[in-house]
């Protein structure tokens, strides 16, 4: 009964987070309200004895998206909307139909994986040792690819963010 | 004095024995956050009135000594003023998010105390990956700072967030990179085991401490210094420039509103300390084999002291750096060093099975070179050349 009641909260604070960051009206207030529902899915997450998702979602997601999307949200256009723009999109149902095939597909594969049909496993807890272990053995083509696309982006980000050298001509007097 | 060393662990069991088998976890989880809470709360009002009087010392004053014996009730008075101040909130100002940053600085810091290890046996819970948890939980404060300063709906405000979130996200990089070498040398991301691998003895008794290390004291260091930056203080304190932007993103706080930002602040530089203590001091461990018998909790207790005192003196000796500065200091000089330490801490952990005689010697000599003469060449380059000597025409 108590997983049940924590598992209504976590899922009632990642939903309002979420539902509120595509309603409110301010873009900061959006972003602020997407923190929130990121760190509703990291609890969730670690009611699921996922310690090391649930704590790397916290990390990545509010200690450094959520800070990157307010950067941009403030270096680009401003966080006041002008009152009379509605949030809303033209085409509504669109939307709609989008989330509701996605969820369909999702709930299509899910039911249809083999894995429903196993017990659930006694013991359903990764330590972080074996998800160590498995990074640096099984995993670790997929490990240094991320690697290299991550050093690859950030080196493309400071080539970007370098100052234009000076002009070396000297203007005409 | 085994049972004045398990005091604390021996009277939580036995209140929690009073109540039934099924919420005794509970009891106990609570027992420790009621412990937890008033200690690092009286911590915070001890630092401060410490704090002032070291640094009026330091600077060839008295300090506070009004207010009872020695102006130690000095916290109590700055208390009551800061609780009956009128609380201003600014007309245009985001009335939600200006209420609420305060909360979400001073809340999530809280939680980082429940994986420290206090004494033997006695961190709140036990977690597998402690450290991850650490800074999983801080990670919230750059939020709580951009909100205070989007909020106050204040140019000084904004920028003084800025600043700060900038300064945080760049000293995050070190503070992180520098734990590394000791979470490898340990095999564990868990601070008890962190502990645990370094209450060994050596020569004469003294004890295996990361510190003792090469990689060990420059990681020490690395962490300290980003430390300082993380939480805002001197001479990393620019967010709170008061020469260029009054009060930064503290500008528009008034009353328990600002006195909740100090706490937080405060209380994160203790968290930070008690992890540098845990991470590279030993922990609760005596630091020489013949000193075992004080109690555990005192030696973390001694040492966290120490480093707070540390922390105050730095306060008291730097001056304030330039924003360009700072952020290339931590770029240009703190990042490389602690990328390099993290090889100085692999070079250790391989050459750990070195027995021919003076193995010791070498390998000390190898890993503190591979801190070294890179802080020295890094050091060089990023001063640049020196200018050359200065000529006086008229003054001869």
């Amino acid at each position: 009964m108590p997983n049940e009641i924590v598992f209504l909260l976590c899922a009632t604070i990642t939903l309002a987070g979420a539902i509120a960051a595509m309603t409110l009206r301010n873009l900061v207030h959006c972003a602020l309200c997407a923190a929130g529902a990121f760190a509703g899915l990291a609890a969730l997450y670690l009611q699921l004895n996922a310690e090391f998702a649930g704590f790397a979602q916290l990390l990545v997601y509010v200690g450094a998206i959520a800070i990157l999307i307010v950067f941009t949200v403030l270096l680009t256009r401003g966080a006041d909307i002008q009152p009379g723009a509605s949030s809303a999109s033209p085409a509504p149902w669109m939307g709609v139909l989008v989330g509701a095939l996605v969820f369909a597909g999702l709930v299509w594969a899910i039911l249809a994986s083999p894995n429903l049909l196993r017990l659930p496993p006694p013991a359903a807890q990764a330590p972080v040792k074996k998800i160590g272990e498995q990074l640096m053995s099984q995993y670790i083509m997929p490990l240094e690819t991320i690697g290299l696309l991550l050093t690859a982006a950030l080196l493309g980000a400071v080539v970007i963010a370098l100052r234009e050298p000076a002009k070396t001509e000297t203007p005409a007097r | 004095m085994k049972g004045l060393d398990q005091i604390f662990i021996t009277i939580g069991h036995l209140i929690a024995g009073w109540f039934p088998a099924s919420v005794r976890p509970l009891v106990l989880a609570v027992l420790a956050i009621a412990c937890i809470m008033p200690v690092f709360g009286l911590c915070f009002a001890l630092t401060t009135i410490v704090e002032r009087k070291v640094l009026g010392r330091m600077q060839n004053r008295y300090g506070p000594n009004r207010v009872g014996i020695w102006g130690l009730l000095q916290p109590m008075a700055d208390g009551l003023k800061m609780l009956t101040k009128e609380d201003i909130v600014p007309f245009s100002a985001d009335k939600t998010l200006h209420f609420l940053a305060p909360l979400v600085l001073t809340v999530p810091v809280w939680l980082a105390f429940a994986v420290l290890p206090f004494g033997r046996g006695m961190s709140a819970i036990n977690l597998d990956s402690a450290i991850l948890f650490f800074f999983a939980v801080g990670s919230a404060s750059e939020l709580a700072v951009f909100m205070a300063g989007w909020s106050s709906q204040n140019k000084y405000s904004l920028v003084g967030a800025m600043r700060a979130i900038a300064q945080m996200i760049s000293y995050e990089v070190p503070l992180v990179l520098s734990t590394v070498p000791v979470l490898m040398l340990a095999g564990s991301l868990s601070l008890n085991d962190i502990v645990a691998a370094q209450g060994t003895y050596t020569y004469a008794g003294l004890a295996r401490w990361n510190a003792f290390t090469p990689w060990g004291l420059a990681g020490l260091l690395l962490f300290l210094i980003a430390a300082t930056a993380e939480s805002n203080r001197s001479p990393f304190d620019l967010p709170e420039g008061e020469s260029e932007i009054i009060a930064g993103f503290l500008t528009e706080y008034s009353g328990f509103k600002y006195a909740l930002f100090f706490l937080g602040e405060y209380l994160g530089l203790f968290a930070m300390t008690g992890l540098a203590v845990t991470l590279y001091l030993g922990g609760w461990h005596a630091p020489f084999k013949w000193l075992e018998w004080i109690p555990s909790w005192l030696w973390f207790g001694a040492k966290f002291g120490a480093l707070i005192f540390l922390f105050i003196w730095v306060r008291a000796t730097l001056p304030r750096l330039r924003l360009d500065q700072l952020l290339n200091f931590a770029w240009r000089f703190l990042v490389p060093l602690s990328l390099i330490n993290l090889l100085a801490g692999a070079v250790w952990y391989w050459t750990g099975v070195w027995n021919f005689p003076a193995a010791v010697l070498v390998r000390w000599a190898l890993s503190a070179a591979l801190v070294a003469f890179p802080y020295h060449w890094l050091g060089q380059a990023l001063r640049g050349p020196l200018p050359p000597p200065r000529t006086y025409s008229y003054a001869e």
